[in-house]
């Protein structure tokens, strides 16, 4: 069973991720990531809401009939996700003002009604909170990589204002690269996203490429390694 | 008059949903690799952007702030998006089974479409009056189509082009993407008040 969540969990931040495997979610990602605090944040808050959509469906998955579950879903994921929204306002305030509009959003996140539809309507309570949590993380890996090339290309720092957005016990992430950094605005401005992504995904399909080659010779050493004797 | 032109260049090029609100991404890339498709995705999302943010401003303004339950504007828009999104197309299929063919599995895509739902929440944020706010919702459905047309046409370019192996696909979409936003990017000159 142990080895089943291993593999949820490589599934959500590697081999299925809701970004770089299935391109979902894009919105939020372009949108908010010009630091990596404020993809941490979003990360965070999505995280939240697809853990809680996935146990509430998983556990009420019997009651909901077959006929009517997308619309039930919208609903229960948008009354989450108006929690969400004013828990956020209430405790931090700060990251609510700069993430603003794409907290609601995250109701429309399809990757939210895509695990609840594909994962949560079908399996038990734990495996579901399990892959919402995988999800969830690998989403906020996602935002924190994509927050992070475009925080340090366009003004070489980490983190910047982690300790002020998130709370002071962010404060030993903030961290800046090169101090007097000229700034490249290109990377901070839309485009920079758009940029950015493209030329990770290109990154991740190369080093799968280089893996399955490497596999691949390993596994083509070994059938000749059985080969030999019987040819001998 | 000049308000209402402004209203209408500004959202559809210099705020353009896509490429600077970063607002229905997933339709710009997933119906995107025909100029065709792209034309009918763009269509029926401009009549349900349109209604909606229209109908989501009338909500607000007669319903949630009488009756002070704001909080519940999440739900309540997500509600009256899917309901609109089903009646266009119950309606599209009786009046024209033509167009209902054309659009086919385009229209219950757009109900997950982040453009509807973010630009209603953004209108409301703005002291627009019905007509204002049915230009808003007009100008960035022009733009989206517009985009979305014109992003459609480089990916059949694309397609046909040599382009490295691990770049092939959706990789150089996004460059391409890219590009296009930085284009974009020239239009914030124009004045929009």
């Amino acid at each position: 069973m142990s080895g089943n969540y291993r593999g949820v969990f490589v599934d959500g931040l590697w081999r299925n991720n809701v970004v770089f495997a299935q391109m979902l979610a894009l919105c939020p990602l372009m949108a908010v990531t010009t630091t990596a605090t404020n993809g941490l944040g979003m990360g965070l808050a999505t995280t939240g809401v697809l853990l809680t959509s996935n146990v509430v469906i998983a556990s009420c998955r019997d009651l909901i009939s077959q006929e009517v579950r997308i619309p039930v879903f919208v609903l229960l994921i948008a009354a989450l996700v108006s929690l969400a929204d004013m828990a956020i306002n209430a405790w931090l305030h700060e990251l609510y003002k700069v993430l603003g509009l794409f907290i609601p959003l995250i109701v429309v996140n399809c990757s939210v009604l895509g695990r609840a539809e594909v994962f949560a309507s079908k399996r038990a309570v734990l495996a579901s909170a399990v892959d919402g949590l995988a999800m969830g993380l690998g989403y906020t890996l996602a935002l924190i990589l994509i927050g992070g090339c475009r925080e340090i290309l366009g003004s070489a720092t980490l983190f910047a204002h982690a300790s002020l957005l998130l709370g002071d016990g962010f404060a030993f992430l903030e961290t800046t690269l090169i101090p007097q950094y000229k700034g490249f605005l290109l990377m901070l401005l839309p485009p920079g996203g758009f940029l950015v992504l493209g030329f990770l995904l290109a990154g991740k399909r190369a080093t799968e490429r280089r893996w399955e080659r490497r596999a691949a010779g390993r596994s083509k050493a070994v059938t000749r390694a059985q080969q030999s004797p019987s040819a001998v | 008059m000049r308000d209402y032109l402004f209203i209408l260049l500004g959202t559809a090029l210099v705020n353009n949903v896509v490429l600077v609100r970063f607002l229905g991404l997933c339709p710009f890339m997933g119906v995107s690799n025909k100029v065709d498709s792209a034309m009918g995705m763009g269509l029926a999302t401009t009549f349900v952007l349109t209604l909606a943010v229209s109908i989501c401003w009338l909500l607000e303004r007669y319903v949630l702030m009488p009756l002070d339950i704001q909080f519940l504007r999440i739900l309540a828009f997500i509600l009256v998006i899917a309901a609109l999104v089903q009646f266009t197309e119950m309606f599209i299929r009786k009046a024209s089974p033509m167009l209902y063919q054309v659009l086919g599995i385009y229209l219950p895509l757009i109900t997950t479409n982040c453009a509807v739902f973010g630009m209603a929440l953004l209108n409301i944020q703005q002291p627009h009056s019905l007509l204002e706010s049915l230009l808003f919702g007009f100008g960035s459905a022009l733009g989206f189509t517009l985009v979305l047309v014109l992003f459609a046409g480089l990916r059949e370019r694309l397609a046909l082009a040599n382009v490295p192996e691990a770049f092939a696909g959706a990789p150089i979409g996004f460059i391409a993407a890219g590009l296009l936003s930085l284009a974009f990017m020239g239009f914030v000159g124009l004045p929009t008040r």
